[in-house]
């Protein structure tokens, strides 16, 4: 029963990260039909400034935490906006010269983040309550987890609330449906794509703080090696859709855990065929619109 | 009715059209007075929805358009449409996830929306603010369609096909709806129902082979049953003063 517990909420916390990386890539989709393989590197340059600023101020302090998450998500917003601007806002309706464009980037910018911050991991130090463990049915859970979850739901509800509540999230929910009418009534929805990305970029800024708590250091592959699961979260969840995502990333994360567990480290084989199922059985994913 | 001492609210000269590097209209000019209603036709497939989409900049187009005056060939699709353009695409396109109120609000232009106007042509759509668009009937998405239009205060409105697939009841509601907008507001109006067009239409321009083959007063072309077989491909010879649309006639594909 404890490991059954543990497993569950160690794989709500990895949920977690998928998500606040899924969601970004799913909204930026679902809005531009953007697929946005540079979107790691958002998550990345988060981490990396956010603990620059976290070591400056008073490592291993808790508002430097807050101070180090509220970098990321400032810094991924800012990057992912000007990828948007500077590169993206060119490339609309040219989706193979996008995905060389944002595979370049990525490319670019783990090289360029050795060669800041070197090709070793560097090592975080958080508040040491994270680092310990709190007992749960017998399950000896670690405390970060519980922060990645309540940080995640925290980001879903703040999403939501923006699309349902503002007008520009009026402006996203019609132009996932149909751009063009956006903008036949009288909308710059360029607008609102820098804003998507922007969003997306700091969950993603935010994430890479967390992830980098999750592993214990930051990397210039960091961002990459959990894109490829936000990737395959988004496309089960289904291609545009926020809510697939989120409920994507815990299926596929707690799926991950537990294959890992019980099946010898077959996780990422498990979420793998997981993906190939939904291809095969629902090619729009759980909750993605129909073509 | 005279046009000579009408102004033009919309010009167009020499338009081009293209879809994915398809030329789909192909050298159109013609005018649209500053009151009434003018009717683009012509059959199925000679350019008639992609000339509208030329003029917002929905699909790449050169040539020149001037609304009010003002060039607006080179300007993207928001700014046109900001100029005062209100547009009822063809198929309604209403977004379906989006409540009726939500639909409406995001077509607001300005702070103070012609709301009441709305609320009195389409008072279904009162009772139906929180019903989302996608689970509306047609004619009831259709009323969605022309409301985003007439809540704002437009210089022109361009209306895509607004009868096609409705019942003969709302074909009805939606012409009453249009003539009541005509008496504000020119439209340019794209439609297959003849019996629509008679009852709207001051003026027609007709399309053929992606370019314009006959301009004039309505009744100059629905009055000769000769005209509208060689251009629109169908015969005439209803009731013009009827409103019953069960047996409209239809031009053909």
């Amino acid at each position: 029963m404890s490991t059954i517990v543990l497993l569950l909420i160690t794989g709500l916390g990895l949920g977690a990260l998928y998500f606040l990386v899924a969601s970004g890539l799913s909204l930026i989709y679902g809005l531009m039909g953007v697929l946005n393989f540079a979107h790691g590197s958002f998550l990345t340059i988060g981490a990396f400034i956010g603990w620059e600023v976290a070591r400056r101020l008073s490592d291993g302090s808790w508002w430097a935490l807050v101070a180090a998450m509220l970098t990321g998500a400032v810094v991924g917003a800012l990057v992912a906006a000007a990828t948007e601007f500077f590169l993206i806002r060119r490339l609309y309706n040219r989706h193979i010269e996008q995905v060389l464009v944002t595979v370049g980037l990525a490319l670019a910018s783990v090289a360029l983040f050795e060669g800041i911050w070197g090709t070793d991991p560097t090592y975080v130090t958080s508040p040491s309550w994270l680092g310990q463990t709190t007992e749960i049915l017998g399950a000896r859970i670690p405390n970060n987890r519980f922060m990645l979850i309540l940080v995640a739901v925290l980001v879903l509800v703040a999403i939501v609330l923006f699309l349902k509540f503002t007008r520009y999230g009026l402006i996203v929910r019609a132009g996932v449906e149909n751009r063009l009418m956006v903008t036949a009534l009288g909308i710059d929805v360029r607008r609102a794509f820098t804003l998507v990305f922007a969003i997306g970029g700091a969950a993603a800024g935010l994430g890479g703080v967390l992830a980098s708590i999750y592993y214990g250091y930051v990397s210039a592959h960091i961002g990459g090696s959990l894109l490829i699961f936000a990737f395959i979260v988004t496309v089960i969840g289904g291609l545009g859709s926020l809510a697939g995502a989120a409920i994507a990333s815990v299926l596929v994360a707690v799926l991950q855990q537990f294959a890992n567990f019980y099946l010898g480290g077959t996780g990422d084989l498990a979420v793998v065929l997981a993906l190939a199922a939904v291809l095969l059985l629902r090619p729009r994913g759980l909750m993605g619109a129909k073509a | 009715m005279s046009t000579t001492s009408r102004t033009n609210i919309l010009t167009v000269r020499n338009l081009y059209g293209r879809i994915e590097g398809q030329q789909v209209v192909e050298d159109v000019s013609f005018d649209v007075p500053d009151t009434g209603v003018t009717a683009l036709l012509g059959r199925n497939g000679v350019g008639k929805t992609s000339t509208i989409k030329s003029i917002l900049g929905l699909i790449d187009r050169t040539g020149a358009i001037t609304l009010a005056g003002r060039r607006v060939d080179r300007l993207p699709t928001h700014k046109v449409v900001q100029l005062g353009v209100g547009y009822v695409p063809e198929d309604r396109e209403v977004f379906g996830k989006l409540s009726v109120a939500e639909n409406l609000k995001l077509a607001e232009r300005s702070a103070h929306p012609n709301r009441a106007l709305v609320e009195e042509l389409f008072p279904d759509l009162v009772q139906r603010h929180a019903q989302l668009a996608g689970t509306l009937s047609g004619g009831q998405q259709q009323m969605v369609s022309l409301a985003r239009a007439l809540l704002n205060q437009n210089r022109l409105l361009l209306v895509d096909e607004p009868t096609k697939g409705l019942s003969p009841k709302i074909v009805t509601e939606v012409t009453q709806a249009l003539l009541a907008a005509a008496k504000t507001v020119p439209i340019l109006l794209v439609e297959q129902n003849l019996q629509v067009i008679r009852q709207l239409a001051d003026r027609v321009v007709v399309l053929s082979g992606g370019r314009v083959v006959f301009t004039g007063e309505a009744a100059e072309l629905l009055d000769d049953p000769e005209r509208i077989q060689r251009y629109l491909g169908v015969h005439s010879g209803a009731d013009h003063s009827s409103t019953d649309h069960s047996n409209t006639e239809q031009v053909p594909a």
